[in-house]
């Protein structure tokens, strides 16, 4: 996974998961068209569709567990967040729909202004920024795997059914 | 030496953490309308089975309605999700508490009431607010949809080890002054991501003193302030509330139960990664004054100088000035409810402070019961008619407008004292001005228009 794409950024720290999908548009059954609601109530954000790399502050997604706020991230066309640091539940939900969080010091993110070129290289787990420096983000082992080699998270538990078997017989 | 987390951890690890996360067992998933319609599909288009229906327990509680118990002239799209919801429970062989079922309320107020929330479990939700059920010394968190789906199959979820954060609340808390306000206390210390990467353990002599109710409001923040998951030891106040409850253990089994549940809290000398200390003692009833549970401060006291952009944009948007008190600031809606406060002793504090008053002519007050059983017992002690008679508006038990996804909302620009966990931009409705407190300050509120002190309306012990 590599791709190169010029960044929109939201500079605002703590934004919660109701600015990127507010809740009244959680009432669907499915994810069809949930990229149309992304930041719906936050206009003057100006994300404007065209980039696959979203550059936000710190502490980014915190709040509800709604995975619909990696959806209608994905939906809109983008494929990574950077930022300083993210909520928990928002990380693990991203990695599951192979979309990246991807954490930078304050150094680096200070770098990244709308429209900044930047190539992202999860097998190498690069961001290159155009004209400044190429940085190393961590990312979860496991997670990268599966992404990188298209495996599924659910059929690896499933592979351990005898052992979740006899910790049942067991308890 | 051990943590009550390193306890509960250890002894559901499937497969131990390696390269990949650890493999660990779930004995509790609690679902609801919201966050698992694709997981069912998920399932359906693989044609799998849910693994342990007699360990998954499911109600509906965000997107129905508060005005009555049916769906009929309900908002379309949402009366579609709760019978989907309803259609999956069939399909897969799920217990569900549905609208027309006497034990169905808000999915963190009827886990422990049913007593299916017990120490040492682990308990998962595709709700993050899940953290509700570590006051009963269980380790609950929530979880995205694509592990709902996970749980659902398997019965396991994929997860790393968090770090061991301690918080201490020492002391006595002061007449009017509650666990809702330890709870904003410490995230307005320590931020909404303070708490990132850790499960927080609340202890010290003022959260032993504190009755499972209030201990399960504290729990229920701990994501606010950026931890999954939060846990209270359990101790007699947990046994007792859990003693009899319809899912809870029974003669023997109840014996054999309580002695393992006493052997769950922390080790002395166990090891912690971070440590706080909070002296309630001086503790003041607390408010929020911004778009964050983090921007919390003392109901005496005043807005604090912006101190970036995104402060700033904070107070704009609440049309609050710097230096402003918030005490005497006008309210236009009151709202007591939510998975954080709308248990019989929430309604039950707040019943006490408008016995004999009115709420405000300027303000519409909402009291959501979170749960139907709470509502029956509510009403059964004549709190509704304490609520009517003020000129409440008394409502059937959800979500309501905590997340107004049902029609319960906030109008732009209005402002409103709530109980519920979040004062995020638009979380109430569009423009809502949301200003969160606990039970007591929320009906002082109601009664004088404006935030009120609770303590100085008297009769607070």
């Amino acid at each position: 996974m590599k791709f190169s794409s010029r960044v929109v950024v939201v500079p605002q720290e703590n934004i919660d998961t109701d600015q990127i999908i507010p809740a009244r548009f959680l009432k669907v059954t499915d994810k069809v068209g949930i990229g149309s609601h992304l930041f719906e109530d936050r206009p003057e954000f100006q994300v404007e569709k065209g980039s696959q790399v979203l550059v936000a502050g710190n502490n980014f997604a915190c709040g509800s567990s709604r995975e619909h706020a990696v959806w209608a991230l994905a939906d809109f066309g983008f494929k990574a967040v950077v930022s300083t640091s993210f909520a928990d539940i928002f990380r693990q939900n991203a990695l599951k729909n192979g979309f990246l969080p991807i954490v930078v010091d304050p150094k680096t993110h200070a770098l990244l202004k709308p429209g900044t070129l930047v190539t992202v290289d999860l097998a190498a787990q690069t961001l290159s920024i155009e004209g400044g420096p190429t940085v190393t983000f961590p990312i979860d082992s496991f997670a990268k795997t599966c992404i990188l080699e298209n495996l599924d998270e659910l059929g690896y538990v499933l592979k351990h059914e005898a052992v979740i078997s006899a910790f049942e017989k067991s308890a | 030496m051990k943590t009550l987390y390193d306890k509960i951890w250890d002894s559901h690890i499937v497969v131990p953490e390696t390269d990949a996360p650890a493999i660990l067992y779930i004995d509790l998933h609690l679902i609801h309308e919201v966050t698992t319609p694709q997981a069912f599909t998920g399932l359906r288009r693989r044609g799998l089975k849910v693994r342990r229906p007699d360990k998954t327990v499911a109600t509906m509680d965000h997107s129905i309605p508060t005005t009555s118990r049916s769906l009929i002239g309900f908002d379309e799209i949402a009366a579609n999700q709760v019978r989907t919801l309803a259609q999956n429970c069939k399909d897969f062989g799920i217990a569900l508490y549905d609208l027309e079922s006497p034990k169905q309320g808000i999915v963190h107020v009827i886990g422990p009431e049913l007593g299916v929330t017990q120490p040492g479990k682990t308990i998962v939700c595709g709700d993050s607010h899940t953290s509700t059920h570590g006051a009963f010394g269980a380790l609950a968190h929530g979880i995205g949809t694509s592990e709902v789906e996970m749980v659902l199959a398997t019965q396991c979820l994929l997860q790393r080890k968090s770090k061991n954060s301690r918080v201490d609340f020492d002391g006595r808390l002061q007449p009017g002054v509650t666990a809702k306000d330890m709870i904003l206390a410490l995230i307005g210390k320590i931020g909404t991501g303070g708490g990132t990467g850790s499960v927080f353990e609340f202890m010290g002599s003022a959260v032993r003193g504190l009755d499972m109710e209030a201990r399960m409001t504290i729990c229920n923040m701990s994501i606010e302030g950026g931890a999954r998951a939060g846990l209270v030891a359990p101790d007699d106040t947990t046994f007792q509330y859990l003693s009899g409850r319809e899912f809870s253990p029974k003669a023997k089994s109840w014996d054999e139960a309580v002695a393992r549940w006493k052997k769950l809290p922390s080790d002395d000398g166990a090891h912690y990664d971070h440590s706080i200390t909070i002296d309630v003692n001086a503790l003041e009833p607390m408010i929020t004054y911004g778009t964050n549970p983090g921007m919390a401060i003392p109901l005496t006291g005043r807005v604090p100088q912006p101190q970036n952009d995104a402060d700033a944009a904070a107070l704009k948007y609440m049309a609050l000035e710097p230096g402003q008190a918030l005490l005497g600031h006008p309210v236009d809606v009151v709202f007591i409810g939510s998975c954080t406060n709308s248990r019989l002793s929430d309604l039950r504090n707040a019943a006490h402070l408008m016995k004999g008053r009115k709420v405000n002519s300027s303000v519409r007050m909402l009291v959501v019961p979170g749960s139907y059983e709470v509502k029956r017992q509510a009403e059964a002690e004549g709190l509704d008619k304490i609520f009517k008679e003020a000129g409440a508006e008394w409502r059937e038990a959800g979500c309501s407008m905590c997340i107004a996804m049902n029609g319960d909302a906030v109008p732009a620009g209005k402002v409103a004292v709530s109980t519920s966990n979040r004062n995020f931009e638009g979380r109430q409705g569009r423009g809502a001005r949301t200003l969160l407190a606990s039970p007591l300050t929320a009906a002082a509120s109601a009664v004088e228009g404006r935030v009120a002190d609770p303590r100085r309306l008297g009769g607070l012990s």
